[in-house]
């Protein structure tokens, strides 16, 4: 059974979403998403300041198999990119929801949130994907 | 699970990079039923593969002794890439690839004598592919008694059949990984057994992404993906397996490729290593200052390198640098000369 922590917000193309303290959120891949693809030997993130559409390809994660795209699952503004992903790829497979994380997003508009599923809606959609 | 010429196969049992560096650094196994068994016999068997083949099984004079060739099309073409043991003079058996199994039979029926030739599909035989470097010593342990010191005094691309209560194993030190080890054939009632002793052993089972990474680092071509139909082996890096010599075999594809190397091939066939991060895939555009344009036929990411390796068709001019298309950015690449690694040790300065 993969990991889904009851605190994030999930997209159906299995990003997740952390409110931080100021507002802004914290985007990743599920461990659903991180055990399909494999071991990950290269992340491209997004440079700071780019503006993103909810779905717009805006990152990609290759694992040994093959190269995925990553859809911000919000609209908004990147802060900043995991440049510790750079060397390290490997922390999206060990800690997914962690030192994982891909992204850091200003979201623009409110209620941009409203669309994403919370946990327990994440894992029944898991199981009809099964 | 994937879909693989028609099988069903595992491309990890758990992690790919794991099941890679078990090879390289001890011993991981392969489930190769897939690849198909074809045993030639009768007293025109040799002149036909003499006939059939752009590698000469007339070097074949010992029993047992393996050669890895190319079946041509008439226009040089490769219909498949297919391994070869001299049995006795009268019986040779082939392993041709899962995915060319129809055409493959098809063709060699096609080209057979009337008389003197039996083509012998054995569907009946599941292959297990041992590699590393800790592989024979590890397997050697679960094999019949009776066959350990045969098996242990093969050299390297040699085989030897081995009979049993159960029936005839084959062992021969071949493989794909560019390591030491064995491909066993075993009757496909006895394989589960062979498989769950060989893990007891202390084998790791291994899927097929590690065998593609494996064999890419070992420079060794992947059919479908590297040649096929519509290349011939003087632009897939495999001019080296045509026996030209003698001059007065005739050869299926001969004249064909005499014509293409009589006026020299526009391509070349390469290795590349990536010098940004990235990683080269397969139909990636390989862009070449001044000369055109190639393209990689396989890439990955290189678990021993860890850095992305591929090969390529280019421009036969191409010289030590190119620039690779991913996504849209142009990469740079450095042209080197395959294998990439062989037996745990780097074959290029990186």
């Amino acid at each position: 059974m993969s990991n889904v922590p009851a605190d994030l917000k999930f997209a159906k193309s299995h990003e997740w979403v952390r409110t931080l303290a100021d507002g802004t959120v914290e985007v990743g891949i599920s461990d659903h998403a991180q055990s399909a693809l494999g071991d990950l030997v290269f992340v491209e993130t997004p440079a700071a300041g780019r503006a993103l559409q909810a779905g717009e390809a805006c990152a990609v994660v290759e694992s040994v198999k093959a190269a995925s795209d990553v859809y911000s699952p919000v609209p908004g503004e990147v802060i900043e990119g995991n440049g510790g992903l750079a060397d390290a790829p490997e922390s999206i497979n060990e800690e997914p929801y962690g030192k994982g994380w891909i992204m850091r997003l200003k979201v623009s508009g409110a209620g941009a949130l409203d669309g994403l599923m919370d946990a327990a809606a994440y894992e029944r959609f898991l199981e009809t994907e099964a | 699970m994937v879909d693989f010429g028609g099988w069903d196969m595992p491309v990890n049992y758990g992690s790919q990079i794991e099941e890679h560096h078990a090879v390289r650094r001890d011993a991981g196994m392969f489930d190769v039923s897939h690849m198909c068994v074809v045993d030639l016999k009768g007293p025109q068997t040799g002149d036909f593969l003499r006939r059939l083949l752009a590698n000469d099984v007339g070097r074949l004079t010992t029993p047992g002794k393996a050669l890895y060739s190319c079946m041509l099309q008439d226009d040089g073409g490769v219909i498949d890439d297919l391994i070869v043991y001299y049995m006795n003079s009268t019986w040779y058996r082939a392993v041709v690839n899962a995915g060319t199994r129809d055409k493959d039979l098809a063709w060699m029926r096609r080209q057979a004598p009337a008389e003197g030739l039996e083509i012998i599909e054995r569907t009946d035989l599941a292959m297990i592919a041992v590699q590393g470097p800790q592989a024979r010593e590890k397997a050697v342990t679960v094999l019949p008694a009776e066959g350990r010191d045969a098996a242990m005094a093969l050299d390297i691309f040699y085989g030897v059949p081995i009979q049993t209560e159960n029936g005839e194993l084959f062992v021969a030190r071949t493989g794909y990984t560019g390591e030491d080890g064995w491909e066993i054939m075993v009757p496909a009632a006895s394989a589960a057994t062979l498989w769950n002793n060989l893990i007891k052993a202390g084998i790791a089972s291994c899927g097929l992404g590690a065998r593609d990474t494996l064999r890419l680092e070992a420079g060794m071509n992947l059919y479908g993906s590297d040649m096929d139909e519509s290349k011939h082996p003087l632009e897939s890096g495999l001019g080296w397996t045509v026996a030209w010599k003698p001059a007065d075999r005739a050869f299926v594809g001969r004249p064909a490729l005499e014509a293409i190397k009589a006026a020299g091939s526009p391509n070349k066939f390469v290795g590349l290593v990536l010098e940004e991060r990235g990683v080269l895939r397969g139909h990636q555009k390989v862009v070449v200052e001044g000369l055109g344009e190639g393209e990689v036929t396989s890439g990955t990411f290189s678990p021993t390198l860890e850095r992305s390796i591929g090969l390529a068709r280019v421009p036969a001019g191409t010289g030590e640098k190119v620039q690779v298309d991913i996504r849209g950015k142009l990469l740079s690449a450095r042209v080197v000369k395959p294998p990439f690694v062989r037996n745990g040790k780097s074959c290029i300065t990186l």
